[in-house]
């Protein structure tokens, strides 16, 4: 009986982040995402656009006696095989890139790798469609 | 059927990126043909007001993407009239001209019709 009742009751959610690695907004996007894995719903996808793409640089050196998000970010994906998109063109503003955009545009500086893929807000429009809700952290 | 998206704008036209890459997910979900709002919002009301001179603050001018809504297909244009009014804009000059101009009760029913809401 309780599973079925878990069955019935589980979400599918789509959560977006808009602030930095160092915002609170930020930190509280990763307790939810937790939360909701641990309370047995499903993250359709993470898409990280505006500021958010700072969450996915491995190029973020946190003090040792602070939270280094973009780590805890980086295992939490790794560890639930999740759908981390990066907006690819709030990353290029914003001097994020990974390997093959480097290249493209001939910087010496690689900040983006597995787990997460650089791509376009078309994936965001379609964790929206396939969510029952849209979860949005770090807005205006 | 495709879920409806409001994408609520709050920043004023030159903060930074802000305005431009809210809008930008607006044309995206036009660009993909679905139903999706945009509200002009507190400094997001700056976005509509006409005769800006972007080249004064060294931007880029923000008018030119948000005439291409129509082409992208997005007509449901909104603007807080509280928004406009608190900061001297007048409605009847706006750069965009199928904007319906709404008030605090119209915003709380036209966020309650949509299936989801980004505020940026």
């Amino acid at each position: 009986m309780a599973a079925v009742l878990l069955i019935g009751s589980v979400m599918k959610f789509a959560i977006a982040l808009f602030s930095a690695a160092h915002a609170p907004s930020s930190r509280r996007a990763l307790l939810f995402a937790q939360a909701a894995l641990a309370s047995g719903h499903e993250i359709v996808r993470l898409f990280f656009y505006q500021d958010g793409v700072y969450n996915a640089a491995s190029s973020v050196v946190t003090p040792q006696d602070e939270q280094d998000l973009p780590q805890q970010w980086r295992a939490f994906v790794s560890d639930n095989r999740l759908d981390g998109v990066v907006c690819i063109a709030a990353a290029l503003r914003r001097g994020v890139l990974n390997d093959e955009e480097a290249q493209r545009y001939q910087r010496s500086a690689v900040s983006v790798e597995a787990p997460w893929a650089l791509s376009g807000l078309g994936q965001l429009h379609d964790a929206i469609q396939d969510a029952d809700r849209l979860i949005c952290f770090g807005g205006a | 059927m495709a879920k409806s998206l409001l994408l609520i704008s709050r920043q004023a036209p030159w903060s930074g990126p802000g305005a431009r890459e809210a809008l930008d997910i607006v044309l995206a979900g036009g660009a993909f043909d679905l139903p999706i709002g945009l509200l002009f919002l507190d400094d997001g009301v700056f976005q509509l007001t006409s005769g800006q001179n972007a080249k004064a603050v060294q931007q880029k001018d923000l008018s030119a993407n948000l005439q291409a809504l129509p082409m992208f297909g997005v007509e449901d244009l909104f603007l807080c009239a509280a928004s406009a009014a608190e900061r001297g804009i007048a409605t009847d000059a706006l750069a965009l001209g199928e904007v319906k101009v709404l008030t605090a009760p119209d915003i709380a029913a036209l966020i309650d019709r949509y299936d989801q809401v980004i505020t940026l």
